[in-house]
């Protein structure tokens, strides 16, 4: 890599695009954005060795705000984009970053999968409870009394989805949860999910002002957790599901080791291949 | 009774059948390589039934003194060990009056379905004769009598044995001397089929699928990372690519589905790898989405489809080329991109090597539409020539002032920037864009991010290599992929009528080759276009992208029996009358 920029301490700001975010006023998801860069400001990474990928919603908007490498691609997709680039770049800084319409419905089924591959990777979602680009409809963790949009005025009736019960039951090795009102205690999170080998899981209470209003009050619910972090999963497991859904924190670190098949240590030429088919 | 002993012939084709366990693909893939040692050049298909595993089976050999790359009009010799279930491939296994059954008596007698084309009857107690041997099998038995029916050397048959049982060398003797027995008992067998002598090979010889023939391709024309789902018939090429990766410094990835398959190649093409995916139909319209993306993003990858026929879970195990209207059109939006297709079994390997070359040249997705008879037949065929295709992905230098991912070139190819180049960060987008890559609805920008994408794909020289084109005359047949050697075989049988006529087997489909199918058809008065679809896609497709001359009319038919060459050979003679 750079030998020469690495000595040089970076700041949040050497991170951001001059891109000016499509995001309301008062969104979570600037304070995620500044999370982010923080983290990569401490960790002392470099832009061109960061990967930010994404599907579509939002907060999948976010990779054109870093001056990191980004790939903004198909809805529900990300991880499996991101693995890609992990699997291929092992060198590089992988981070996934989406809503949870992207990340919980549409692409739930790689949610699970990229838990169990246990990729060196980290994930943020950016849980506002609603889909806010198609203008307010209800998502996976959408409550299911909620009545405001006109594709479920009675509400969905349906439970909502529980991602750190999922993560840790699929296998992620490193589980959170912050709160965007918080930048830097969940800029201290990600640093710490960047830093720990193997699939690393954040997920960010990030307020929707324009279609959940009330999620303003999140700021007087969300606070640390009362607990230390665990490594034992059934210890977590008991947590996450008896908490209310506003505890922040590091909930789970594992110590599961990373998926990362060898890329270019091979040692022979196509050639050489050849001899399987030699009559 | 007589034992005629026919005109030694340049093709023979046997069909080894029997109930699960019984060992026919064993046996079919010993006398495979028995006439390859013995300097044939030769072909195995396969059917079996719906069972997962141990059902009935049918190994299909032709084995002859040229290049074989399709099955023939009808098989010389049926040999089936039991006559379970054997019905059931009935349809793929047309017998004629000059044919030979073998049977086993203790099996009882041979179906009606076969019996009624008149063919010969020999019984043989394949299983007594086995059961006199300690150790002795009885598909090693029928391997014997069919080695001497079509007269390859017993020293051939040995060398093909051994190297088949060379990890279980105490079976050897029992089933060498199995083979022995059935050469002996075809002493007596009303007809004999013996080949012509096999010349002598001038280049190297393969024993190679084509789904291995398209994995080597894409390893030699630089893919190091593949993701993908197991479909059948698409599986073996990723079971031979994960271990070959490995040893030239690659990786193979098994994806939760296709959607992740075709999302993690984009991935790792972005960071910089050449890769690539491989499927069938249904996974091929999962990928769809995703292929825009591709395009959008201006991301090279490469998915080879082994077609099989459809729609929807249709005959998963049988051949049909009906993909091609969504390997053509399947994108939605204008997405400009690259369609090929291998015309034989080792045509896979340089088709999908040239796919992923013009892939990177382009930075467009490739779609290889390779098909389940080219995919699961294993052949002998003459080693496929060394090609490069010089020049590789066009990439940004470091620190690159004012760096515009997608800047608007005269060829519309543009240098991408592999992350960790310090200095051309940029974000791919499969939003619309302006140059540099930020999103965009602006209509100067769309146009001229289209254009610039077409383009690139019309910036390429592709060469002679967009098709095969041979003969001359006024009439012209035009066809693609598994078509072209039945096509060509009945060709030959026409021709000793005094039909002539051009072939022309198209290899790129996608950009349209307009100017040089024009140029290839000049002065033809008509065309026969012949395709393995129901809908007549590729007469349809055709009509469309070209200005084809004269009068035009279709041979198309749906799968899953193979095309043989008789029926093209009834077309042509109704058409060349008409």
């Amino acid at each position: 890599m750079n030998a020469n920029a690495a000595v040089v301490a970076r700041t949040p700001q050497e991170f951001k695009s001059d891109l000016k975010p499509v995001w309301c006023p008062g969104c979570g998801d600037y304070s995620v954005l500044a999370a982010i860069t923080k983290a990569f400001a401490k960790l002392e990474l470099l832009p061109q060795n960061v990967a930010v990928i994404s599907g579509i919603g939002c907060s999948s908007r976010i990779p054109a705000y870093t001056s990191c490498y980004g790939f903004h691609g198909v809805h529900g997709r990300a991880l499996a984009l991101g693995t890609g680039v992990k699997l291929a770049r092992p060198d590089l800084t992988v981070l996934v970053a989406g809503g949870d319409g992207d990340g919980y419905s549409i692409g739930g089924n790689h949610f699970l999968h990229a838990c169990r591959r246990n990729v060196d990777m980290t994930y943020i979602v950016m849980d506002n409870r609603v889909y806010g680009m198609t203008k307010g409809q209800a998502s996976p963790t959408t409550e299911p009394d909620w009545e405001f949009s006109k594709l479920t005025p009675e509400g969905t009736g349906l439970r909502e989805f529980h991602p750190l019960v999922i993560a840790l039951a699929s296998g992620a090795n490193f589980i959170a949860r912050a709160f965007s009102g918080d930048p830097n205690g969940t800029a201290d999170i990600i640093a710490q999910a960047i830093g720990t080998p193997g699939f690393s899981f954040v997920e960010v209470l990030s307020p929707c002002v324009t279609f959940r209003p009330e999620q303003r009050h999140w700021k007087d619910k969300a606070r640390p957790a009362p607990v230390k972090t665990t490594s034992d999963p059934s210890q977590a497991a008991r947590r996450i599901l008896t908490d209310d859904g506003f505890n922040v924190g590091v909930l789970y670190v594992g110590n599961r080791k990373p998926y990362q098949p060898s890329i270019g240590r091979g040692t022979k030429k196509p050639a050489d291949l050849e001899a399987g088919f030699v009559l | 009774m007589t034992h005629p002993i026919s005109t030694p012939r340049a093709s023979v084709s046997i069909v080894l059948a029997g109930s699960g366990g019984a060992g026919v693909m064993t046996a079919g893939n010993m006398l495979l390589e028995a006439a390859a040692i013995a300097g044939y050049y030769a072909l195995m298909t396969r059917s079996s039934g719906p069972q997962i595993r141990g059902g009935e089976a049918a190994a299909m050999v032709r084995i002859a003194t040229t290049p074989v790359e399709n099955v023939e009009d009808h098989f010389h010799v049926l040999a089936a060990i039991d006559w379970q279930n054997i019905n059931r491939f009935a349809a793929e296994i047309p017998l004629d009056a000059s044919s030979l059954i073998v049977g086993d008596p203790d099996h009882g007698e041979p179906p009606d379905v076969f019996v009624k084309s008149g063919a010969s009857y020999a019984p043989v107690g394949m299983k007594k004769l086995a059961k006199s041997i300690k150790g002795g099998w009885p598909n090693m038995v029928s391997l014997g009598i069919l080695a001497a029916l079509i007269g390859l050397p017993e020293s051939a048959v040995a060398r093909a044995v051994e190297k088949s049982l060379k990890k279980r060398p105490d079976s050897l003797e029992a089933s060498l001397a199995a083979v022995r027995a059935g050469m002996h008992a075809a002493e007596g067998m009303p007809a004999r089929y013996p080949l012509r002598p096999a010349a002598e090979a001038k280049t190297p010889r393969w024993l190679i699928t084509g789904n291995e023939a398209a994995g080597y391709g894409a390893i030699r024309g630089g893919v190091r990372f593949v993701a993908a789902y197991p479909i059948t018939p698409g599986t073996e090429l990723l079971e031979w690519m994960a271990p070959a990766l490995t040893k030239v410094g690659g990786a193979l990835v098994q994806a939760e589905d296709e959607l992740a398959s075709i999302n993690m190649i984009i991935g790792a093409s972005y960071g910089g790898v050449p890769s690539l995916t491989a499927t069938s139909g249904p996974g091929l319209a999962l990928m769809m989405e995703a292929l825009g993306l591709a395009s959008a993003s201006e991301t090279p990858v490469v998915v080879v489809d082994v077609q099989r026929v459809g729609p929807s879970t249709g005959i998963p195990t049988k051949s049909e080329q009906s993909d091609l209207n969504i390997a053509l059109y399947g994108f939605h939006g204008d997405a400009p991109h690259l369609v090929l297709a291998p015309n034989s079994v080792a045509d896979c390997l340089t088709t999908t090597q040239w796919a992923t070359h013009l892939a990177e040249m382009t930075q467009a997705p490739a779609i290889v539409l390779s098909d389940q008879f080219f995919g699961q037949a294993r052949a002998v065929v003459d080693r496929p020539a060394d090609l490069v295709f010089a020049g590789q992905r066009l990439t940004a230098p470091a620190n690159s002032p004012d760096y515009k991912r997608y800047a608007l070139t005269d060829s519309g190819v543009s240098p991408m920037a592999i992350p960790g180049t310090p200095g051309t960060v940029y974000t791919a987008d499969g939003l619309e864009h302006a140059e540099r890559g930020t999103p965009s609805s602006q209509a100067t920008d769309h146009l001229a991010q289209l254009d610039k994408r077409q383009r690139k794909l019309e910036s390429v020289d592709y060469g002679h290599y967009w098709a095969e084109v041979e003969g001359e005359g006024e009439l012209a047949v035009v066809t693609f992929g598994s078509c072209t050697a039945p096509v060509r075989e009945a060709f030959a049988q026409a021709r000793r009528n005094g039909f002539r006529a051009r072939l022309i087997s198209m290899r790129l489909l996608l950009p349209a080759q307009t100017a040089r199918l024009t140029e290839a058809l000049a002065g033809v008065k008509r065309v026969l276009v012949v395709e393995q679809t129901h809908s007549k896609q590729f007469y349809r497709y055709l009509r469309s992208e070209y200005d084809v001359p004269g009068s035009v009319s279709s041979y198309s038919r749906p799968g899953p029996l193979p095309m043989r060459p008789e029926e093209i050979v009834s077309q042509l003679e109704k058409w060349s009358r008409a």
